[in-house]
């Protein structure tokens, strides 16, 4: 009816003002979804800001050389909505009608699980810095490049710290009993997958293994469990917010566990907000600013993390220095490749062995980053020290935990 | 309007949406989403608006339609047309029993109760998916990717949508045409009497959920596999999304007629997208301003609305 | 299953379970209450109960970043939203008030959207704590905790729901908000300024949410997204308990918060939520199953 017809030209009329970024003579577009909105708003925040840095930072210094021209880069935004239904739309907006040739990543597995294929079919060079589901590199994509650690990477690391304290102090691992609580979304069940396969490897045996569900904002029933069954080791991740409710509540049940190992403490700012009660407790990160890398653009890490709290006001988390990274990748590329073919920039992103403020980054077969390592720090007197990777450790780890309560 | 303008109507749309995609290939996905918004905000009214019960439920059947076809997929060791195929033949079917199921027991309930009731199971669902390891838990379910060459997948898609939306409004044009709209109507308007007349009530008012469920079954295998990853809350069982969009898209265009449900998930799809465009981070702000204006003063919808103003127009 | 068989083997636990229980279902039960109030008196279903509740924690938030004791944060929660009630109320929703209850639903959606996101604009998607410095208290040598905030907060949730039945029921504006829920036409004939009172109840719910949401920010996180549980507990609670029941519904909430509890630790966390949901379906077939029991149809 008119109605019908009258949406379609309304349509049209969308489509033909909607032409956006078309890219200048002298700009390259890079598009990139983030969660603006929704769960991961605040994690979508640090990527964006992260991404907007290293723009900022690279057209400062000139822009990248690419056959002797010299091009600036800019960022095409879309809110995900931390949802992944939002995923096709995306990709075929970004890809087909904005004309995007290269895709910086989202936030999340579950997004980006779903963009991934679309921009493998359109051949589009897809460096995401925020999604570290293992399943993502099992698929043969040859267009997706993570900078990051895998997901299931996370937490393993804490495992191997107490396989090392059960040694040390006459221990068998394998009597080491574990609990475990992860939030029901893609990344933190993949870091739990890791944690399985470390802990079916060393002999521990899990005793509690609760999937916490994304609204809840209280595991108490968990913790009592917990409290009952006094496990050696207890590992939680659920975002910002797993970390806040576990380093509050085993406070506030007083939960004695000598090993606590969670994600994302950084973004939740657990030592700066709740010094006594975060005491003791281990932290995975991807990265720290304390560790000595460098690059060109922005010198060591802490003066990176610097530049960023210059710039956006708050602490910077490790998902503003990785997603940072995912451009810096960018501009590497474009530069040896010196052309803006796709497939060009895509084999010279496979070839990269690059130094960045977040570590060195260089991929393999798959895609994975395989030269950084995750970091594990302890929150000692207040304060994050790197207590993990012993090459890069500032202080030995405080075991068991004598929380502050 | 005469027989023959309505059916010209019909027609001159049914070409327009045939030929859309080859027009504006790069919308493809877009115009897809927008068939199933139009089957969702159709499919909610046959209960909704013929049968006068609110349903903020019928996201289930949708999940459980896109899990089965994924599962489905998964499992059979099917070529992907055959896999599709079958996942969403068995969807269909299942989301019919979870109608015929849910049915008996909620149907009993009257007015806001039963909203309420639909609303927990909706709900339910999709923690119950989000703890089941066999369908991925948390981590969700990815379906095969498409086979076959740039473009297609989308214009597959967009086709595949399509063919679902006219089937649907076939099926429920064919429908309501006879005893079965009348009688839903009937309930509707006094159930209490029409029980007193004769009319199985319980039965009219399972076969139109199960009509409703069979055609999102169908809608939510096709959608697993358009939007390439299968969340539990967000994508499946997603009630506080598509959920309610369903109720919201028949409320604004009309609720209780054919067309009204059309036209509102047109405006309501369109509106969004532009929302989401050009109000980067204040799309979902504007969403809930547009969602009061449309309850507080287009209750009766648009087509309510155009009717009070030009009733001769709709003798 | 072994969850089940370490209830039984340490009673203490079941104790615990039941205490926690008991004091979140406390925390539940005011924006229950209000919803109650709003349900019976407008004939209205607040979707945006738990906005209101969200809305409160920020206040409490705020104070406390600005230096004010979160205790304080209670009233001064209230107040702001008793404000912010009134206000949305003048704005929006005595367009809906007489209307279709369906209509209600869908309106106040659509507002729970609109304050979520603003939230999230204005104040960041941040989670927000609060420090009350109240310790836990130790009971039966350590085997229980009890967190003093959550005791304080029961007390003060007491303390809230107590003056609002006090307030319905000796003062004249309560009066007239219980006599327009009984027969609002009536009432417009004995002069009571339905408009007035309706605006009243809506401020009072909000204020009431507002009081729980400055709890909910001393013991647990602040954040935009964490409304919608507030608002279907609310549901389920008022559905459980039957409407102008407020005695009801204080115990139904204390039922659903230990429910929960429990269905936590026997099922998993993962399946709370559903076993509460699934449970509140079960009740509704139930209730409707036990009503027409004297029907008797065709077919």
């Amino acid at each position: 009816m008119a109605h019908r017809i009258a949406s379609s030209v309304a349509i049209a009329a969308v489509a033909f003002c909607a032409v956006r970024a078309e890219a200048a003579d002298d700009s390259v577009v890079l598009g990139a979804a983030v969660s603006l909105t929704g769960k991961y708003a605040v994690n979508g925040k640090n990527t964006k800001d992260g991404y907007d840095l290293a723009v900022e930072r690279i057209n400062e210094m000139g822009g990248v050389q690419i056959a002797r021209k010299t091009y600036k880069l800019s960022i095409v935004y879309y809110d995900d909505e931390s949802t992944p239904a939002r995923g096709a739309q995306l990709a075929e907006r970004l890809i087909s009608q904005d004309g995007v040739k290269f895709m910086l990543g989202a936030y999340g597995s579950g997004l980006t699980k779903a963009m991934a294929p679309i921009t493998e079919k359109y051949k589009v060079p897809h460096v995401e810095a925020n999604a570290a589901a293992r399943e993502l590199f099992t698929q043969g994509y040859r267009y997706l490049f993570a900078v990051l650690s895998t997901s299931d990477y996370y937490l393993r690391d804490a495992l191997g710290i107490a396989v090392e304290i059960a040694k040390s102090h006459g221990r068998d691992p394998a009597t080491f009993r574990i609990a475990m609580a992860f939030e029901n979304d893609p990344f933190s069940l993949d870091i739990r997958a890791g944690v399985l396969e470390d802990a079916g490897r060393y002999g521990m045996r899990v005793v509690v293994d609760d999937k916490l569900p994304p609204e809840i904002n209280d595991m108490s029933a968990t913790l009592t469990k917990v409290k009952a069954l006094r496990p050696d080791v207890l590992l939680v991740s659920g975002h910002e917010k797993g970390a806040t409710l576990v380093v509050r509540q085993t406070a506030e049940m007083k939960v004695d566990v000598p090993l606590v190992a969670t994600t994302q403490c950084d973004s939740a700012q657990i030592a700066e907000n709740m010094p006594q009660k975060a005491e003791g407790v281990l932290c995975a990160a991807q990265w720290d600013r304390h560790l000595s890398y460098r690059d060109k653009w922005f010198g060591t890490a802490e003066e990176y993390a610097q530049r960023f709290e210059r710039k956006f006001k708050y602490p910077t988390p490790y998902q503003a220095a990785e997603s940072t990274a995912a451009v810096l990748v960018y501009a590497d590329a474009f530069e040896r490749a010196g052309s803006l073919d796709p497939e060009k920039v895509r084999d010279a992103i496979a070839a990269t062995d690059l130094n960045t403020i977040f570590g060195p980054i260089k991929f393999d077969a798959t895609g994975k980053n395989v030269a950084k390592q995750m970091v594990m720090y302890q929150v000692q007197k207040g304060a994050y020290r790197v207590v993990a990777p012993a090459r890069w450790a500032e202080s030995p780890i405080e075991w068991p935990r004598k929380p502050q309560w | 309007m005469s027989r023959i303008a309505c059916g010209a109507a019909w027609g001159g749309a049914s070409l327009a949406a045939a030929v859309a995609p080859l027009l504006l290939p790069t919308w493809q996905t877009q115009l897809a989403f927008l068939w199933v918004m139009i089957v969702f905000a159709l499919t909610w009214d046959v209960l909704g608006g013929q049968a006068g019960y609110n349903s903020f439920g019928n996201v289930v059947f949708f999940g459980v339609g896109m899990y089965a076809c994924a599962v489905v997929q998964r499992d059979s060791g099917l070529g992907y047309f055959q896999g599709l195929f079958a996942g969403t033949a068995c969807g269909a079917a299942l989301a019919v029993v979870a109608a015929a199921i849910l049915g008996a027991g909620l149907l009993g309930l009257r007015g806001h109760y039963f909203a309420i009731g639909t609303l927990g199971v909706g709900i339910a669902a999709g923690e119950l998916a989000a703890g089941w390891d066999f369908i991925g838990a948390g981590g969700g379910m990815v379906p095969p990717p498409f086979p076959g060459g740039l473009g297609g997948r989308e214009r597959f898609f967009c086709y595949l949508c399509l063919s679902i939306a006219a089937l649907t409004v076939a099926l429920l044009r064919w429908l309501y045409a006879g005893r079965f709209g009348l009688a839903l109507n009937a309930i509707r308007d006094d159930e209490d009497k029409a029980e007193a007349m004769g009319l199985y009530t319980t039965r009219y008012k399972i076969t139109a959920w199960c009509v409703a469920a069979f055609l999102l079954g169908l809608t939510g295998g096709v959608f697993g596999n358009l939007a390439g990853f299968i969340d539990p809350r967000e994508v499946a069982f997603a009630g506080s999304t598509f959920g309610v969009w369903m109720v919201l898209m028949a409320i604004l265009g009309g609720k209780g007629t054919l067309l009204g449900p059309i036209i509102g998930a047109v405006i309501f799809h369109v509106t969004k997208e532009l929302f989401w465009t050009y109000l980067l981070g204040w799309q979902r702000v504007a969403l809930g301003l547009l969602v009061v204006l449309i309850v507080v003063f287009f209750p009766t919808g648009i087509l309510g609305w155009a009717r009070a103003r030009w009733p001769e127009r709709f003798a | 299953m072994e969850n089940l068989r370490l209830l039984l083997d340490e009673p203490l636990l079941s104790l615990q379970l039941l205490l926690d229980g008991v004091l979140i279902g406390f925390v539940f039960a005011l924006p229950a209450l209000g919803m109650a109030l709003v349900w019976g008196v407008m004939g209205l279903i607040n979707v945006v109960q738990g906005e209101l509740v969200m809305l409160g924690g920020y206040v409490a938030f705020f104070l406390f970043r600005a230096g004010v004791h979160p205790l304080f944060g209670v009233p001064a929660a209230a107040l702001c939203l008793f404000v912010l009630g009134w206000a949305l109320y003048r704005a929006v929703v005595f367009r809906i008030v007489e209307r279709d209850l369906f209509i209600s639903i869908l309106a106040t959606f659509g507002l729970s959207i609109l304050l979520q996101q603003l939230a999230n604009l204005l104040f960041g998607a941040n989670l927000r704590t609060v420090e009350s410095g109240f310790g836990t208290l130790s009971l039966c040598g350590g085997a229980i905790s009890v967190y003093t905030v959550k005791l304080i907060s029961c007390a003060l949730a007491l303390a809230t729901a107590g003056a609002l039945m006090l307030f319905l029921k000796s003062s004249r504006r309560g009066q007239a908000i219980r006599a327009s829920a009984q027969n609002a036409r009536a009432a417009r004939v004995i002069g009571v300024d339905i408009d007035r009172v309706y605006a009243w109840t809506f401020a009072l719910n909000a204020a009431v949410c507002g009081a729980a949401g400055a709890l909910v920010a001393m013991i647990w996180v602040v954040h935009p997204y964490l409304g919608l549980p507030y608002t279907i507990r609310s549901f389920m609670i008022v559905i459980a308990a039957g409407l102008g029941n407020m005695a009801g519904v204080l115990i139904a909430a204390l039922g659903v918060g230990v429910a929960e509890n429990f269905a936590g630790f026997v099922l998993g966390a993962e399946y709370q939520s559903a076993f509460v949901f699934a449970l509140l379906v079960a009740f509704l077939v139930a209730r409707s199953r036990w009503l027409a029991r004297h029907r008797r149809y065709l077919a």
